[in-house]
């Protein structure tokens, strides 16, 4: 890995670092009637041509907020985007006009979404949706479109593509409405494909048949992908690099490697211990402590600090930066060298 | 689907004598001497009475009678006949002209509703909190809860002798123009129910995970209102308009009757107040018909217009 990760302080970020897409200490908060809920607080990452990164994180760390102010859907009221850049080789998309960032959609970043179901409109054949961006963006005509669109669904692998081109959402399988979901997010050739948790939805076998497909087209096609997940087996075998979301900041940062030999955050550490082993028997699953956090009212210091383990007067207190560990790996923990090397053991 | 149809038809069957049969019973259970009935005030001589008693079968008596009648009745209906009602005009030739006439009504008044009532709903769908979406629900509120009994004839007063800006009744043979008032009034409550409905499936898909990820497709968003949700949202609007026509076309008493409008309601009306038993019995079993078929006719659609709806 040539790049320097996560930089410690967003102020301190190269203008432009040359990557694909690039995240700079993002904020966004929900303004509810209940009141202000900060889901994103200054997240940063980067994604480079043709890696993969995994954004790993429970049910409302911000995963998917992040990528959904990436792709500019989220529903403004009530989520508004605070601060922060989002470069996409070097242009902000943020500061661009809605127009703009309607040509990027589809064409540059495409997304898939966890319940394909819900995310297919009903009552239009899948031909139909995957051919409606071709006709739409491409100004393809509707043969072309049709013809274009069962090429598609061959190369997501839907057998006799042809013949169910006709058919609507509800009449395919749950891996075989992901598969299209996909094949209509590939359709005008993106440079990044968001999959925000493409796997959550189906069956253990389908997942990775899914997981398989994705890692597949990526290397075919030469996308960039960020992968959000809340499952560490689907990260394990696809992702180059991982960052862990806690309270809408990343916590960790690291290649899977690394991480996976000795994460360098107390969260991080948890959630790896509370994957069931097969091999270790007679031992009880160990879990984290705690809820996560509410986002109106995130905990002083570090927000993980009433669950953490390792928890002392300073995470209370203070903010923990991003440090880094070297190999590019950061992590937000006032003990972050100290958990590694509990981990590594 | 063609079993489901069939199916459907059967139920018809058994739904149209059940129907037929209790207002039949109701309508000749209440009379005392129906012969006298048919004759008015005029005294009934003995060689009438014994006459009509043949005619309608009135020498069996008791429930055994009654079944009796009620099959006679029905025969001559199945073969198309309605008989004749107490003023002796052919009830097929009553119902023949007032259905026009009913049926424009009911048309002027379903236009209104999809004119006004849907676009306004899409309007406030799409504008949610807005001041066009509280004011219409204010409005819509009021339109509901007021009674065709007190709107009809405050419009009539109003916009019809007041203002003059429509012919206050319609009398017979109504042209489109006359009918046009008594079309709003009665499509007004369609029309509140039609907005109220539109506004909130529209506002609901427009929340739906399909409208986030065509949005992630890049298209712009008029296209994504206007295809995606609009195919959804109007998928229950199409079905109540539809249930709404069958309502219609069975006829508005209250604003036939404040109007002056020759429609089946009216008639229905009239053979209500002056106890015409045939003439009511005919006309609902009529009305029976026209409901069930048009029922029919919107469930069959709604699986046209919802590809997960399946019947079996």
């Amino acid at each position: 890995m040539t790049h320097s990760t996560v930089e410690p302080t967003p102020a301190s970020a190269t203008p432009d670092g040359g990557h694909l897409l690039e995240l700079r200490d993002l904020h966004v908060e929900f303004r509810t009637n209940e009141g202000v809920a900060r889901v994103i607080n200054g997240v940063s990452y980067h994604l480079d041509a043709g890696e993969t990164l995994a954004v790993l994180g429970e049910s409302g760390s911000g995963k998917s907020v992040t990528a959904q102010a990436i792709m500019g859907i989220l529903d403004t009221p009530p989520a508004f985007v605070r601060s922060g850049q989002i470069l996409y080789r070097g242009q902000d998309l943020l500061t661009g006009s809605e127009e703009q960032r309607r040509q990027v959609r589809g064409k540059e970043i495409a997304m898939i979404f966890q319940d394909a179901l819900s995310a297919l409109n009903p009552v239009f054949p899948v031909g139909w949706q995957i051919g409606e961006t071709l006709r739409q963006r491409a100004g393809m005509s509707r043969g072309d479109a049709r013809r274009r669109a069962i090429e598609l669904m061959d190369l997501v692998k839907i057998p006799g593509a042809a013949k169910r081109i006709g058919d609507y959402p509800h009449q395919f399988s749950g891996g075989m409405r992901q598969r299209v979901m996909i094949a209509m997010a590939l359709a005008l050739d993106p440079k990044v494909l968001i999959a925000d948790e493409p796997t959550t939805a189906l069956d253990v076998t389908v997942q990775a048949q899914i997981m398989d497909l994705l890692a597949d087209l990526r290397r075919d096609l030469n996308m960039a992908m960020i992968l959000i997940t809340h499952d560490l087996g689907v990260v394990a075998g696809v992702a180059d690099r991982i960052a862990v979301m806690y309270a809408g900041r990343i916590v960790e940062h690291a290649d899977v490697r690394s991480l996976y030999k000795a994460p360098a955050h107390p969260y991080t550490k948890g959630l790896l211990e509370s994957i069931p082993r097969m091999d270790v028997r007679g031992q009880e699953l160990s879990t984290i402590k705690g809820l996560p956090p509410n986002l109106m009212r995130i905990p002083s210091g570090c927000p993980f600090h009433p669950r953490c383990p390792y928890v002392q007067q300073v995470c209370v207190d203070v903010v923990p930066h991003d440090l880094v560990l070297g190999d590019g790996r950061t992590s937000a923990c006032h003990f972050a060298q100290e958990v590694r090397d509990d981990s590594a053991r | 689907m063609f079993r489901y149809i069939l199916r459907r038809l059967l139920q018809m069957v058994l739904a149209f004598f059940g129907t037929t049969l209790i207002v039949y019973a109701l309508m000749f259970a209440g009379q005392g001497d129906p012969i006298q009935a048919l004759a008015g005030e005029r005294p009934v001589t003995a060689a009438q009475r014994a006459y009509l008693t043949e005619k309608y079968h009135l020498d069996a008596t008791g429930v055994g009678g009654f079944f009796y009648r009620y099959f006679d009745y029905v025969r001559s209906l199945l073969q198309g006949d309605l008989g004749q009602s107490l003023t002796g005009r052919q009830i097929g030739d009553i119902l023949q002209a007032a259905w026009p006439v009913t049926l424009k009504l009911a048309l002027i008044a379903l236009a209104v509703a999809i004119i006004f009532g849907v676009t306004a709903g899409v309007i406030a769908g799409i504008r949610r909190a807005s001041i066009f979406d509280n004011s219409t629900l204010v409005l819509t509120l009021l339109v509901l809860g007021i009674p065709t009994i007190v709107l009809a004839p405050l419009a009539q007063y109003f916009l019809g002798v007041k203002w003059q800006l429509f012919p206050p009744t319609a009398g017979s043979d109504p042209t489109f123009y006359a009918l046009l008032l008594p079309g709003i009034v009665l499509g007004s409550l369609s029309l509140a129910t039609a907005l109220r409905l539109t506004r909130t499936s529209v506002a609901e898909n427009l929340r739906a995970d399909y409208v986030r990820t065509a949005r992630s497709k890049g298209l712009v968003k008029r296209r994504i209102v206007t295809v995606h949700v609009l195919r959804n949202s109007l998928i229950p609007v199409v079905t109540f308009l539809g249930v709404e026509l069958g309502n219609l076309m069975s006829g508005a008493i209250i604003t036939e009757g404040v109007f002056n409008i020759p429609g089946v309601g009216f008639n229905l009306f009239r053979g209500i107040r002056t106890e015409d038993g045939p003439l009511v019995v005919g006309i609902v079993s009529v009305l029976v018909v026209v409901y069930l078929v048009s029922n029919l006719v919107v469930d069959v659609l709604y699986a046209v217009l919802d590809p997960r709806i399946r019947y079996e």
